[in-house]
């Protein structure tokens, strides 16, 4: 009895006291840490927040130091007898609407179509380096020019995708990729994902390569059908890599606004929430409003990735 | 009963060849031991026969069919890895059984047969762990469940006990040897541990640089090596190595042995020409030590100490010392001179290119008495 009530309070006093050597571990981390929490607060906090206070101002474009406060007017107002501001805007819930159908299906496909090229690319064959190499191209164009080639290429006169479907006699009609409200988000989707499969296959490849080879030997011998390993060993081992390339590709995906300005400007067919930010921002000078549209575009983001991570964390931990 | 046939196989990669005209019987029920040092190609081998890597030249016959080209699955082998090869996110049933779903086993019976399999390996209270979860002998053991649930009728083992310690080795070894005696299945383990050979094999196939130097059962290997590599090989510490100059070939063979002077040597060398170079080899154990008086005899340089035996360096003026295993209470100490008695029962002559001279047969009453002897027919250098 006596050893255990001696023992309690000295292992307490084990665990809180800190020693010289822990405190200068401790001041050497937070040493370490200062530069990168000093640049995060400069370029990501400070703007942040700015945006906010932006967004609580009727501020304008010419004079954006000139608004005054005007409360959350900017998100939802009642004047007596009708509401207005971003969250009633029906504008606003089409943009959100648009960037979520952007996001599930082109992550959808980019996600599907990236595995599907990684295992290819996992197989031995001469060239194999090159076209590994060769694969990563329109990753590396700048998102600018490919949708400038894409917009010409998809051209309703001019472009090579309806000359083509023409002579193969797929179509009767040029199509108007991007002008057509029903055509212009697949033309987005169809550009994005050709623009991004190579970004998760590339990370797909990596993590391929990290699975252990003698477990597939192992199944060679026990003779097990390869699509079977693939659903039972393959794919329960990348989803780790998996869920980890989908959330890069989900929060570009939220933010998306290059590819969706060049291609199609401000049709509201495929205006993104950034688009709509931009819009209000810059066309219609209006920094207030914009930034509360910047603002909440914020918080969905956010919101889905918590939501994301936590699901895919709890999911990978029912798993292990 | 022969279970699986090479037939002068060969295996080529990238150029430089792994496998040099292999063959081999292997019996049906067999405990075989692939040994050699690294890059002695019998992993390969073993991958051979398992199918993962395909066959150069010759052929490979199990059961009398040609197996060349057939599918691992159609060779009816079961394999245990060096890394396990478990599925990590698989429970330890779900490992066992992933192969055996595939079989159109109905549902019971194959619960059964893991159940069975989980329970000979002693891994019935581990079903639902996951490989992370075990240590490394368990997980062995769910390695060694995986490959036998399947029943195959021959089982692989390629260096399945390198990863485990001392101890695990031994009792994992234990465990294989009565897995062997239980289920009666041919089983082919490949090893660089001489120890593991010697305790479980039935036949020892003996690789060197993808040639096969010597098969036989752990006693032929030891007491009559075929040649210099396999003498070299197995034994701890490894034989000892001496050079010999041959003065008169003959039926029996009058050699001088550089350190010691010239003694004649039952070992017939009739095809050879006097002044070859020879080697002759003796085990640590077939050298017995006397005290030598005055300065006589040779140094003891150095003495190991192992608790149950003495490893006593004596310093033979040749680059290697001559090391011999002696009882602890003999007490050899540094310095002390002594003579050396070698058991000619137990000597061993090899020609320059290492392959084993054969033993006269009738040699051993033609011998002069010699000076000092160990036994009857024991004689001193």
């Amino acid at each position: 009895m006596s050893v255990s009530s001696t023992h309690a309070p000295c292992e307490e006093l084990l665990l809180t006291r800190e020693t010289p050597v822990q405190r200068r571990r401790v001041r050497a981390a937070w040493l370490f840490l200062t530069p990168m929490l000093l640049c995060l607060a400069l370029v990501a906090a400070w703007p942040l927040l700015r945006t906010f206070w932006f967004s609580l101002t009727d501020a304008n474009l010419a004079d954006t130091g000139g608004g005054t406060f005007i409360g959350f007017s900017n998100y939802l107002f009642h004047n007596g007898s009708s509401w207005s501001g971003i969250l009633v805007d029906p504008q606003w819930w089409n943009a959100v609407r648009n960037t979520l159908h952007f996001t599930v299906v082109s992550v959808g496909l980019e996600v599907v179509l990236g595995l599907l090229v990684a295992l290819l690319l996992n197989i031995k064959f001469t060239g194999r380096s090159l076209v590994r190499a060769l694969i990563l191209i329109p990753w590396a164009i700048p998102t600018i020019v490919s949708a400038k080639i894409w917009s010409w290429m998809l051209n309703d006169q001019f472009g090579i995708i309806n000359h083509l479907m023409l002579s193969l006699g797929l179509i009767d009609a040029p199509l108007a990729w991007t002008a057509d409200a029903d055509l212009s988000m697949w033309a987005v989707i169809i550009v994005d994902v050709w623009k991004t499969v190579p970004f998760v296959t590339l990370l797909m490849l990596a993590a391929l390569q990290m699975l252990p080879n003698d477990c597939y030997e192992a199944a060679r011998v026990d003779g097990i059908h390869p699509l079977k390993v693939f659903w039972r060993v393959t794919l329960p081992l990348l989803m780790p890599a998996l869920l980890v390339a989908a959330i890069f590709r989900i929060l570009d995906s939220l933010r998306v606004f290059d590819v969706i300005y060049v291609l199609t400007s401000n049709s509201s067919s495929t205006m993104s929430m950034s688009v709509y930010a931009r819009q209000h921002l810059v066309e219609f000078q209006d920094v207030g409003y914009g930034s509360a549209a910047s603002t909440l575009l914020f918080l969905v983001v956010a919101v889905i990735a918590l939501l994301y991570l936590y699901l895919g964390r709890r999911q990978l931990e029912v798993r292990s | 009963m022969i279970k699986l046939k090479l037939d002068n196989v060969n295996k080529q990669l990238g150029g430089a060849r792994i496998l040099r005209d292999v063959s081999l019987e292997i019996a049906a029920g067999e405990f075989v031991v692939f040994v050699g040092p690294s890059g002695c190609g019998k992993s390969t081998l073993l991958r051979l026969i398992a199918g993962l890597d395909s066959i150069c030249g010759g052929d490979l016959l199990i059961d009398g069919r040609r197996v060349n080209d057939l599918e691992p699955r159609e060779r009816g082998v079961g394999m245990v890895f060096q890394s396990y090869a478990l599925y990590p996110h698989m429970s330890v049933y779900d490992n066992i059984s992933f192969g055996l779903k595939l079989a159109k086993t109905e549902k019971t019976s194959l619960r059964e047969r893991v159940l069975k399999t989980a329970q000979i390996l002693q891994l019935d209270k581990l079903l639902q762990r996951k490989p992370k979860e075990l240590s490394g002998g368990q997980r062995q053991r769910v390695a060694m469940g995986r490959a036998m649930a399947r029943e195959p009728d021959i089982l692989l083992f390629d260096e399945p006990l390198s990863n485990l310690d001392a101890s695990l080795r031994v009792q994992m070894r234990n465990e294989i040897a009565r897995l062997h005696d239980r289920l009666g299945s041919t089983m082919i383990y490949v090893t660089h541990d001489q120890v593991e050979a010697m305790t479980l094999a039935d036949k020892i196939v003996v690789l060197n640089g993808g040639r096969v130097e010597q098969v036989g059962s752990p006693r032929e290997l030891y007491e009559r090596p075929a040649s210099r590599f396999v003498a070299g090989f197995l034994g701890s510490p490894r034989m000892n190595f001496l050079p010999v100059r041959l003065q008169t070939p003959g039926e029996t063979s009058l050699v001088n042995t550089l350190v010691w002077g010239i003694t004649s040597l039952p070992f017939d060398s009739s095809n050879l020409a006097a002044g070859t170079q020879l080697t002759l080899g003796i085990r640590p154990e077939h050298v017995s030590l006397k005290a030598a008086e005055g300065t006589a005899g040779v140094v003891v340089t150095a003495v190991e100490y192992l608790g149950s035996e003495t490893y006593v360096h004596l310093d033979t003026r040749l680059d290697e010392p001559l090391i011999c295993r002696c009882e602890v209470s003999a007490g050899w100490q540094a310095g002390d001179r002594v003579e050396l008695l070698l058991d000619i029962d137990n000597l061993h002559l090899f020609d320059a290119d290492g392959a084993a001279l054969s033993r006269h047969p009738h040699a051993i009453e033609t011998l002069p008495d010699g000076v000092p002897l160990r036994s009857a027919r024991a004689s001193a250098l």
